[in-house]
């Protein structure tokens, strides 16, 4: 096993990566920006070192620094978390040029999966399902009318290197597409660095569905069940469940195969997300991207398996074997997990500000991942996500029940939170009944 | 006169007007960032700039005055 890491990133995953690495014995070292010195990550970890100003690319995204706190501190690998440098090759290969362990997936694996429009053509030659698109980057308003012209709409215009659902859109006819195309160029080449843009035919009610999956240090690629992560704002996940209560077993086995050829493709190692639509009316699916790290929501795949992602991480890396019987995985119950953001419940504005109160819900069933604690100030420099509300039930509807109790339990003062939101969401008909899709906060939220 | 004021704790990503200019309800006068959101600040009525309180990389408090329309 690893005896050191450094963790590349702040906030509850941070914290939730330190854990483990605390569990296994292995030295834990932690980074932090100076907005963040204060966090619970930071008192978590066995050694921190402050690696710069707020602004993530003085900090968080600072190659050069990150590095030079796995030095200083003799760390022997890096767990990136998701998010900041997670996805990003060059740094993969940097950490593995220093000697280092590198926590995450091959970066040629990063690097193919990376650009969304060479992953569609990749997966659609390994015979996975793609819906109709691009096969190469639009470069104007004019080309992408043609695009959508071929593709027919209602096309999603999207940026290629993108993620986090920003300079996305959905487009209905040939009116809204240049505005949405210089949109998500600017924001392309502003987040990404990258302006290069696809177009792909936007499927009405869909679900959004992922599969979890490992590859091995053998070079085998399982997958570990479905996440359902239709409830979004702003094409941004808010809640998520497993199982999808959209996904049959058919579906559920064609899904979970395709999520395995995908991985193959690529040469895979360690934990990587495919993610799919589903078309709720034909009862099909198509890929929608990889990302190549441990995802956000991965706590739902954890519950209901019992199995620690990050330990698999960690022992992948090591090249060592995972902690369970790859054939032998038994998915028991239901889980879900929702996003508590510092933003107001009803337009979802940013909300940072000072936690005055924090009393996290318990009990049975009950898992909190929280990157905050009272007295905590949330700056704007980073994204909303103050902790994640995970629950665990034999059945949906007791997982249910626990997260209205949780909701109801969970007390957080001094800043605005979207728990009223989650308390809505948990007590609507259309949540309740599994009958969603990705349209359901618009519904909600008029 | 209308004040235009920030509605939380952000950073001036963009600014779109320039001082004296003439605005409509609605313009966009200035982008705003907080928490990997953009936030774009608007007009509340027309009329001239004839004041505007921040830079693109100021960071402004919630209640802030952004900008002045008489």
């Amino acid at each position: 096993m690893l005896n050191s890491v450094l963790v590349a990133n702040r906030g509850e995953i941070a914290r939730r990566i330190l854990a483990t690495a605390r569990r296994l014995g292995i030295r834990a070292v932690a980074v932090y920006s100076e907005a963040d010195a204060d966090l619970p990550f930071v008192a978590d970890a066995d050694e921190a070192v402050p690696i710069g100003p707020p602004p993530p690319a003085q900090s968080y995204l600072d190659v050069a620094a990150v590095l030079a706190a796995a030095r200083r501190t003799g760390a022997a690998a890096i767990h990136p978390g998701y998010g900041f440098l997670a996805e990003n090759p060059a740094f993969a290969r940097q950490v593995l040029a220093e000697g280092l362990i590198w926590v995450g997936p091959p970066p040629g694996a990063i690097e193919q999966m990376g650009d969304k429009i060479n992953a569609r053509n990749l997966m659609a030659a390994a015979g996975v399902p793609v819906a109709a698109g691009s096969a190469e980057p639009v470069t104007s308003a004019a080309a992408a009318t043609a695009e959508a012209a071929r593709i027919g709409y209602p096309v999603m215009v999207k940026a290629a290197a993108g993620g986090g659902g920003i300079g996305m859109s959905a487009v209905a006819g040939p009116a809204g597409l240049a505005a949405a195309f210089e949109t998500a160029r600017t924001r392309a080449e502003r987040f990404f660095g990258d302006p290069a843009i696809l177009l792909e035919r936007y499927i009405e009610r869909a679900r959004h569905v992922e599969v979890q999956i490992l590859g091995l240090a053998d070079g085998r690629v399982i997958a570990l069940g479905e996440r359902d992560c239709s409830v979004q704002r702003r094409h941004q996940k808010v809640a998520e469940e497993t199982p999808s209560p959209g996904v049959g077993n058919e579906l559920r086995a064609r899904m979970l195969a395709a999520a395995v050829q995908a991985g193959q493709a690529v040469g895979y190692r360690g934990a990587g997300t495919v993610e799919c639509l589903v078309d709720t009316a034909a009862g099909d699916f198509v890929f929608l991207e990889m990302n190549t790290r441990l995802q956000v929501e991965h706590p739902v795949t954890e519950l209901v398996t019992g199995i620690d992602l990050v330990e698999q991480q960690f022992r992948i890396a090591a090249g060592e074997q995972v902690s369970f019987a790859p054939d032998q995985v038994r998915p028991r119950g239901h889980a879900l997990e929702l996003r508590i953001y510092a933003e107001d419940p009803v337009r979802f504005l940013p909300s940072p500000g000072t936690i005055t109160q924090w009393e996290e819900p318990a009990g049975p069933g009950v898992r909190v991942d929280a990157g905050y604690t009272a007295g905590n100030k949330v700056t704007p420099f980073y994204d909303p996500l103050l902790a994640k509300l995970c629950v665990h039930g034999q059945g949906r509807a007791e997982a249910l029940a626990r997260a209205r109790a949780a909701v109801a339990a969970f007390g957080i003062a001094g800043l605005r939170t979207n728990l009223p939101f989650h308390a809505d969401l948990l007590a609507s008909e259309e949540f309740r009944s599994g009958g969603y899709d990705t349209s359901i906060v618009s519904r909600l939220r008029p | 006169m209308a004040e235009v004021r920030a509605e939380m704790v952000a950073n001036v990503w963009k600014v779109v007007a320039a001082e004296g200019a003439q605005v409509s309800d609605g313009d966009t006068l200035v982008i705003l960032e907080s928490m990997k959101m953009e936030i774009p600040v608007l007009a509340e009525g027309s009329g001239t700039l004839t004041r505007l309180h921040v830079a693109e990389g100021d960071i402004v408090q919630e209640g802030d005055l952004i900008a002045v329309i008489e």
